[in-house]
């Protein structure tokens, strides 16, 4: 009977209590936060992510676009996989494992597929180099080119005649009123 | 001179991208240099036949995923088109989504029996396919003879295959002497059977 009394006693105990809440509290958000690194770490495999980055191996298109026999055998396997809880990139192995490295739908990074990364690289850094090349001297030439109208636009700037000029003011100054 | 270096390096970059496409699309298609060679009876030796690929372990009928009546050593192992030299060996790639092969499957499996008492062996290899789907069809056509699995696709490009199924009659010094691009018939069989005998 002593030890609740006790026990009470010393939840009755100002400052105690609170430590204890605050501990509690603590160590729930704690392992709130684990669990959410955790899922976050390993995210739940998805049919549709898997189906755009693998080929239909006999169609020879991508999966989510395939309606074959062979391509709903390829998502019954990706289906048991993700219900054996493998992530995507588990999935993407067996897959591989099976049907080679034909079953994914982008190029290898190693041999002539290398090519498929490399080529479009390379043209933007050429056609990035092309243009800081050129538009500086485009620009200069633009520049070059508005000085040379606006000086021959100075020089040829047509005078009228006494005459005609009396007649485009009074024009000018009927539209005035 | 610049204005000449811009349109040549223009050109030349063209010209590059241009030799890339054809390159790859050379490189990609499948040779047809075994052909050429056995068309002009220079009978060429099987490549790849020192490559190790997975034997397809066989299943029991009725059972789903558990090995019970297929060769014990089946698991896990690996076998090469070399350890079949001094024989006579109808190749036959085939997949199980493949209707021509479900088509040409009972007669390759006469051709095993008449093939085993004569020390020859008809020598099948799943490409683009699974092994489980490749076991229910050595299941449901009662396939006798041995199966390999080529996975990453290498064994089947060296013999120009992109399409199943294929068959190619190796001789026993483990030289080509014929080819079949599509579905064999028993004619193919009988005479390039003989011939890889007589060799």
């Amino acid at each position: 009977m002593r030890r609740p009394r006790r026990s009470f006693a010393l939840l009755d105990a100002p400052g105690v209590a609170g430590t204890l809440a605050v501990a509690g509290t603590l160590a729930v958000a704690v392992a709130l936060g684990a669990s959410t690194r955790a899922t976050a770490a390993t995210p739940r495999a998805s049919l549709p992510v898997i189906e755009r980055r693998v080929m239909c191996v006999t169609c020879k298109i991508p999966l989510n676009v395939a309606e074959s026999v062979q391509a709903d055998r390829e998502r019954a396997f990706i289906r048991g996989l993700i219900a054996e809880g493998d992530t995507e990139a588990q999935v993407e192995r067996s897959l591989v494992g099976q049907y080679g490295p034909a079953v994914l739908a982008l190029p290898s990074a190693h041999g002539f597929d290398l090519t498929a990364y490399l080529v479009p690289l390379v043209a933007m850094l050429a056609l990035s180099s092309t243009l800081a090349l050129l538009l500086p001297r485009w620009r200069r030439q633009a520049r070059a080119q508005a000085a040379e109208r606006a000086a021959a636009g100075l020089a040829a700037t047509p005078t009228l005649a006494a005459a005609d000029q009396a007649r485009l003011d009074a024009d000018l100054a009927q539209f005035d009123r | 001179m610049r204005r000449r270096a811009t349109p040549s390096l223009v050109s030349l970059a063209g010209a590059c991208l241009v030799g890339l496409l054809v390159y790859g699309v050379t490189a990609q298609s499948p040779s047809r240099t075994l052909d050429e060679a056995v068309a002009q009876r220079r009978y060429p030796a099987a490549p790849q036949a020192r490559r190790s690929l997975p034997v397809l372990p066989v299943l029991s009928a009725g059972s789903r995923g558990t090995l019970a009546t297929g060769p014990p050593a089946s698991i896990g192992h690996s076998d090469s088109l070399a350890a079949y030299r001094g024989k006579v060996v109808v190749l036959n790639f085939w997949a199980s989504w493949c209707e021509p092969c479900q088509a040409e499957a009972p007669l390759l499996e006469r051709t095993q029996g008449r093939l085993e008492p004569h020390d020859g062996t008809v020598l099948g290899v799943t490409y683009l396919d699974a092994s489980t789907d490749s076991q229910g069809f050595v299941r449901e056509h009662h396939v006798t003879y041995p199966n390999l699995r080529d996975t990453t696709g290498e064994f089947a490009r060296a013999y120009g295959t992109d399409y199943v199924p294929e068959s190619f009659v190796i001789d026993r010094a483990g030289d080509i002497v014929a080819i079949s691009r599509g579905e064999v018939d028993q004619k193919f069989l009988n005479k390039a059977i003989a011939l890889a005998e007589s060799t």
